[in-house]
């Protein structure tokens, strides 16, 4: 199966650095999620993919070629900021577009018909785009990523401005992509949604990759977290294991971490429950999953460097 | 996809979209609705200011001929009306049923005029005069004055010209204008059409979109191809018009104008000005993102535009071959404009259409080059204004 690679890419703004050798790999039917703060590299990123900015060093392959006009011929790209022709009209506008990807005219009439469909505003086609409203100026320009069936999709903030009907539209969307085969990338600072639908997560700062890796896998990289309901962790009781050290505690429950303990974890649980056990009764023992909002806030303010600090997950994917 | 249909899918949405457009059926409605109504108008001007008629009496009557004779030999057109005695002479002229009118008799005669004759009347009443009183001198000295005025008639000057300046009629003149004025309009609206297109897929950045699939120099040429197009539709147009109306209201009749050859060469001279504006006018436009800012940046050529057109249409109908518009007509980027018009007056040799058209043709892969480079390095780049010198350097 293809993958897209980026490899390496370096872009600097004049002073600034905006990449440094940032490097992912999305495989076919792999959605992947891009996340980072504002101005962490993700649109220079991909706009590199798609070909529309060059970059000062590293390479983008696609099935282990370098990405040339033909293939990104064959890239659904949505821009960061929208782009479509405001007084064109939706429907013509969508075939233009599917013809200046190589379709010919019924085959894009055709997926112009299939895909506004599938998107709700097929009854639109005859209006001019700027009358539509933004959430379906959004859908528009989904559909303009699709009409031309391509090999890959990299979509900068898809959801962004979306209700939520739209966004389980999206998603579907995606998913369906993502099954035929498609590597799907997407940026989105919505964390909930990255979490649901992507089947890996990237976690760039500062241009460089610091998190790659499974909603798990990066869960299971920082340490492994247990909340304990019973006696009061004062009491002692989580000194008694190696490595744990007392996260919070509210009231009576305790959430206990316990760090450098790979591949041991159930190991690691029975060992807090047994200690908390030896010092009173426990009401509820059970093991804590970080949300990607708390990966992503300890991934972007961890302060090692990031050229030099090991991406967390990166092993676990090779 | 070859470069080609790319190029030709790009035109084509120019193409459709601008003949889409209201206001682009509008303009050049108004455009072709002016020029047939201008024409109509010249027409109804030309007619009633020619003929001066004139009110003669049954006395004074033997003096429609000759005078009739004098007005054809002047160019100007004289309407006899005919009155009975010298007081309905005076009427139709006080009633302005007649310009002047001849009472008395043939040999004495007064004219009669409402305050004073202009001065082409006053000249041909004077011959009028003279030739009557020649005439009766000739009698008195017992001649034949019909003999005496066919000598008289062949007795013309001979000149001979050392430095002859150049012939050109009223339709010459006319068409000169009309060339100039029409290819200063259409090569500056349809270069800022141009120039807007650039600004419009930069500012809605549809340009990111565009250019993940086809290269900017296929957009530019696209871009330029299909505005072209659409601006020689329009010249086409306003063309037919306006030679329609000449042809059909004979305008043109006694021009000496070669109005073929006048419309062929202002339609090259279009393709040609079009393609060197709108080049220069794409590359500037894509330095910026908004359309507020393309006024600015595209100013410097707008001036290249306006300056020519002025010194051109200012000068050349009167002076065709003075330096400056001589000088002019050979200057890439003036030369669509000036030349059209000194081709029109008909001061021109083929030879030097063909030098001045080599010269801005050998402009053009310069223009290419240049405006494919900075449109490329600068179309994407959107925010501030992009220095012309980093656009160029860039890449």
């Amino acid at each position: 199966m293809p993958e897209l690679e980026l490899v390496k890419l370096d872009k600097s703004y004049g002073d600034v650095r905006a990449l440094r050798e940032l490097s992912l790999t999305v495989g076919s039917g792999e959605i992947f999620g891009f996340v980072g703060s504002n101005g962490a590299g993700k649109t220079t990123a991909m706009r590199i993919a798609v070909g529309v900015l060059a970059a000062d060093g590293g390479e983008v392959r696609w099935a282990g070629r370098p990405v040339d006009l033909a293939v990104s011929r064959r890239i659904g790209y949505m821009p960061e900021e929208r782009g479509l022709y405001p007084r064109m009209r939706v429907g013509s506008q969508l075939r233009y577009l599917a013809r200046l990807h190589g379709r010919s005219p019924e085959q894009a009439e055709q997926a112009v018909q299939r895909w506004t469909q599938v998107l709700g505003i097929s009854n639109r086609l005859d209006d001019d785009v700027q009358k539509l409203s933004l959430g379906n100026q959004q859908r528009v320009q989904l559909c303009a990523a699709l009409v031309f069936e391509p090999d890959i999709l990299i979509l900068d903030e898809p959801f962004s401005g979306l209700d939520p009907v739209a966004v389980d539209v999206m998603s579907r969307v995606l998913r369906a992509q993502a099954d035929a085969g498609v590597p799907v990338v997407f940026s989105s600072h919505q964390l909930d949604l990255v979490e649901r639908l992507c089947d890996r997560v990237g976690i760039i700062k500062e241009g460089s990759m610091v998190a790659v890796g499974s909603i798990d896998e990066l869960r299971s990289r920082g340490g492994l977290r247990w909340q304990v309901q019973g006696p009061p962790a004062d009491a002692g009781w989580p000194g008694t294991v190696p490595g744990a050290r007392v996260v919070s505690i509210e009231g009576p429950t305790t959430v206990v971490e316990v760090v450098d303990r790979d591949g041991e974890a159930d190991q690691a649980g029975q060992e807090v429950l047994r200690a908390a056990m030896a010092v009173g009764p426990v009401h509820a023992f059970g093991p804590v999953r970080p949300h990607l909002v708390e990966l992503f806030r300890h991934a972007v303010s961890d302060s090692t460097d990031p050229s030099t600090g090991t991406p967390i997950g990166e092993e676990a994917r090779q | 996809m070859s470069p080609l249909e790319t190029i030709r899918l790009v035109a084509g949405r120019e193409i459709t979209t601008r003949i889409r457009s209201k206001a682009f059926l509008w303009t050049t409605g108004l455009l072709v609705v002016a020029i047939v109504a201008g024409g109509v108008i010249l027409n109804l001007a030309l007619d009633s200011s020619s003929a001066t008629s004139v009110a003669v009496t049954p006395q004074t009557e033997p003096l429609a001929q000759p005078l009739q004779a004098i007005a054809r030999a002047n160019d100007e057109a004289i309407r006899i009306v005919d009155v009975e005695n010298d007081a309905a002479a005076r009427a139709a002229v006080a009633d302005e049923d007649a310009d002047a009118a001849l009472t008395g008799s043939p040999t004495d005669f007064t004219v009669v005029v409402r305050s004073q004759p202009d001065p082409a009347q006053y000249s041909m009443l004077t011959v009028l005069r003279q030739q009557t009183a020649l005439g009766a001198a000739v009698t008195d000295l017992g001649g034949d004055p019909e003999q005496v005025a066919q000598q008289l008639a062949t007795a013309t000057v001979k000149i001979q010209s050392l430095d002859p300046a150049p012939e050109r009629d009223g339709g010459q003149i006319a068409a000169g204008y009309v060339a100039g004025i029409l290819l200063f309009l259409a090569l500056q609206t349809t270069a800022q059409l141009v120039s807007q297109g650039v600004v419009e897929e930069k500012s809605t950045r549809v340009v990111e979109l565009l250019l993940s699939t086809i290269r900017p120099w296929q957009l530019m040429a696209g871009k330029v191809t299909g505005i072209g197009v659409i601006g020689l539709l329009q010249v086409v147009a306003v063309i037919a018009a306006a030679a329609g109306t000449a042809l059909a209201l004979g305008l043109l009749d006694t021009s000496s104008l070669d109005l073929g050859a006048t419309i062929a060469w202002a339609l090259v001279w279009f393709v040609v000005g079009f393609i060197t504006f709108s080049l220069a006018l794409a590359a500037l436009a894509s330095l910026v993102s908004r359309q507020e800012d393309v006024a600015s940046v595209t100013a410097p050529v707008l001036v290249l535009m306006i300056i020519p057109y002025v010194i051109g249409i200012s000068i050349a109908p009167w002076d065709p071959t003075n330096p400056i518009v001589v000088a002019l007509s050979y200057i890439p980027f003036a030369a669509p404009m000036v030349m059209p018009m000194r081709i029109a007056l008909g001061t021109v040799e083929t030879w030097e259409i063909l030098a001045s058209l080599a010269l801005s043709l050998a402009l053009i892969p310069v223009l290419v080059w240049g405006a494919g480079r900075i449109y490329s390095n600068a179309v994407l780049r959107t925010g501030a204004r992009v220095r012309l010198r980093d656009a160029l350097r860039a890449g």
